[in-house]
């Protein structure tokens, strides 16, 4: 082993705490430091970063570096991965761990044609080589039809993780670690590009990322009436709707709502898919569920290989019944 | 007059049925189903409407690059039909669907071959690598600016204004020209050419470029490489709830959902 083999980290903060999807980040990186003997260091960008570097030593890490300036503290593609570029030349790491978030899939193939190589984007699994020690990602491919394990034979090696595969880390106030700062001076007058305004889209309810319980519908829904219906379904456990895609596209509910490869990744203790078919594409959305049930008038429908519990009829008439169900057995408990 | 550049990609055609797909293991790839024709990946055909968008409100050239080993004419040549001014073809056996590296040295090379260019539009990922790699690849090779994830852009004068989606909603992000723009579904489903649009696609002019053509050869391959591929397992065993009439199965469900500690 040689010393100061580092793996970084690309730590994302929301509202000056830790993202959850830096705490899976950790999680990994942890497990990937003890396998290979690597310290363990993490890069946040932004202002005020100080807490959040806190945070990042509470959980494990042995280096904190902060780029820090109030033109950060927006996220900008731009700046960001000038930024991240330059704490990379400064660390020089083995690996680099990104998020499968917005930024994440701007700042890992950035990062990485930088470097002259290409990143592993979407991975559910990493593992160091116990033979060859060169990282090993596994990642879906055609559109998760198939799972390729990823090999990089230059460094950094650079992976961004899917959200909700890894075990998030835990913190221990007791840890010790140090938090440096990375002078960057840039003047944003040089950026190419300028963020005019980031405009929320209105959600209610429970956020579909969070939801224990997820009533996710389909192209069999057949209508924003229908996805009315799957509301209450849901309201009654408390949960969230969510849907494929062909529902997003028509416009029966919001786009934030798609699961799915190209849309949220969620976990839920239950998912419950209602006339969806079960494309690959969008299985790969909740691969990490408890337990799945699926509602299809089509016995045949790819959606039962992915289920736990299956009923075979048409949602108008399951549903209801279903609703009625649930609010007595609901009120009892 | 703005140039357009749209790279689109052909893929294995990604809602082919399950059935149909397999992975040959030793070539770490899909095996290519004789019944079912490749496609232009899906999100390349959003940006290609987001260019024909752009080209509906001032005048444009619109061109459209795709990398293949073999490229099927009959599907390549289709955004033609549906507006697209021009065609460049790189086909040669040395390039890779996985090698993110050599595909997006070799579409700069491209881009840079044909001259003048404002706008280059990808789509976020391709089919089969799921990646979203090269259109940043390309950005960062001709050190340009890239936007990722855009809902919607338009072009006036000099500079671009793009809506990128975000989780909670999208950014307006204003940027200078040229920059390289990755749309998604949500930029608009391509249109449907007419009759007369397929009878003159044949007129447009189609250029075939080999990899030397674009000074490319195998030292821009990438140092990813896959060590295996296998097809993905779905091994859940469904238990179907076979209660007489949906009244008794939905209550079955109910049972299981508590037993699971669901509520
Ligand atoms: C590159 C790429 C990325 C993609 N990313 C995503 C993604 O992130 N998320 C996503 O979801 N999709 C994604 N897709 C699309 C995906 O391939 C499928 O097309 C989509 O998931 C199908 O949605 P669906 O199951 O609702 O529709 P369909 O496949 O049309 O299935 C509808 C189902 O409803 C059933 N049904 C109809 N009526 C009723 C009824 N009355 N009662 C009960 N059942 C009924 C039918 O039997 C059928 O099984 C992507 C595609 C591509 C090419
Ligand atoms: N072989 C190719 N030919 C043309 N365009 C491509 C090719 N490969 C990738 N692209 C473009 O780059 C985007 C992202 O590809 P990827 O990085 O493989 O996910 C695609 O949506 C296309 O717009």
């Amino acid at each position: 082993m040689t010393e100061n083999k580092t793996i970084l980290v690309f730590g994302e903060t929301t509202g000056g705490r830790l993202s959850p999807s830096t705490y899976e980040l950790l999680g990994a990186g942890r497990s990937l430091a003890k396998a290979s003997g690597h310290e363990l260091a993490a890069v946040l960008i932004g202002s005020e970063l100080q807490p959040a570097a806190q945070e990042a030593v509470s959980l494990g890490v042995d280096l904190v570096y902060r780029v820090e300036n109030s033109s950060l503290k927006d996220y900008s593609a731009e700046l960001y991965l000038a930024a991240l570029e330059k704490a990379v030349i400064h660390t020089g790491p083995e690996i680099v761990l990104l998020s499968q978030t917005a930024a994440g899939k701007d700042l890992a193939p950035g990062l990485a044609f930088r470097f002259n190589t290409s990143a592993a984007m979407d991975c559910t699994a990493l593992e160091i080589d116990p033979a060859s020690r060169r990282l090993l990602m596994t990642r879906p491919v055609y559109g998760g039809n198939a799972q390729a394990v990823q090999v990089c034979s230059t460094n950094p090696q650079i992976a961004a993780l899917r959200r909700k595969s890894f075990v998030p880390a835990s913190p221990e106030s007791s840890r010790q670690g140090k938090v440096v700062q990375i002078d960057y001076a840039f003047s944003p007058e040089d950026c190419k590009t300028r963020l005019v305004e980031h405009r929320v889209e209105p959600a209610t309810g429970v956020k579909l990322e969070d939801a224990r319980v997820v009533v996710a519908g389909g192209r069999g829904i057949g209508s924003a009436e229908g996805f009315k219906q799957l509301e209450e379904l849901a309201g009654i456990l408390n949960g969230a709707v969510g849907a494929t895609r062909p529902p997003c596209d028509r416009g029966w509910i919001a786009d934030t709502r798609q699961i799915g490869l190209t849309g949220k990744i969620v976990s839920p203790d239950l998912y419950l898919a209602i006339g969806i078919s079960g494309a690959s594409q969008h299985l790969s959305g909740f691969s990490g569920a408890k337990m799945v049930v699926a509602i299809n008038k089509d016995p045949e429908a790819n959606i039962f290989r992915a289920a736990h519990y299956g009923i075979k009829g048409d949602w108008k008439i399951v549903a209801p019944l279903l609703s009625a169900a649930l609010k007595k057995a609901v009120n009892k408990t | 007059m703005k140039n357009i550049m749209v790279c689109m990609k052909q893929v294995l055609d990604p809602e082919a049925p399950l059935s149909l797909f397999k992975i040959d293991a030793a070539a770490k790839q899909a095996v290519l189903p004789k019944a079912t024709p490749p496609v232009l990946s899906p999100f390349d055909e959003n940006a290609l409407e987001a260019a024909l968008k752009i080209k509906d409100t001032q005048p444009a050239t619109v061109s459209v690059i795709s990398l293949g080993k073999k490229l099927v004419r009959t599907v390549v040549k289709a955004p033609l039909a549906a507006g697209a001014d021009q065609l460049f073809l790189l086909e040669d056996e040395i390039f890779s669907d996985f090698d993110s590296c050599l595909t997006a040295a070799s579409l700069a090379a491209a881009i840079r071959k044909i001259g003048a260019f404002d706008l280059i539009l990808c789509g976020i990922q391709a089919a089969d690598t799921n990646a979203g790699q090269v259109g940043t690849g390309i950005a960062c090779l001709l050190g340009i600016p890239c936007i990722t994830c855009a809902r919607k852009v338009e072009l006036n004068g000099d500079r671009i204004r793009v809506e990128k989606i975000m989780p909670d909603g999208f950014d307006v992000i204003d940027s200078a020209l040229p920059a390289v723009v990755t749309t998604s579904y949500e930029a608009g489903t391509l249109r449907e050419p007419g009759v007369e649009a397929f009878m003159s696609a044949n007129k447009k002019p189609l250029t075939v470029w080999n990899a030397q053509q674009i000074g490319m050869d195998k030292s821009r391959s990438g140092p990813a490489a896959f060590l295996k591929m296998e097809q993905t397992a779905h091994n859940i065993k469904c238990e179907m709830l076979e209660g007489a009439g949906p009244a008794e199965q939905t209550l079955q469900l109910v049972g299981k959902m508590k037993d699971a500690g669901v509520f």
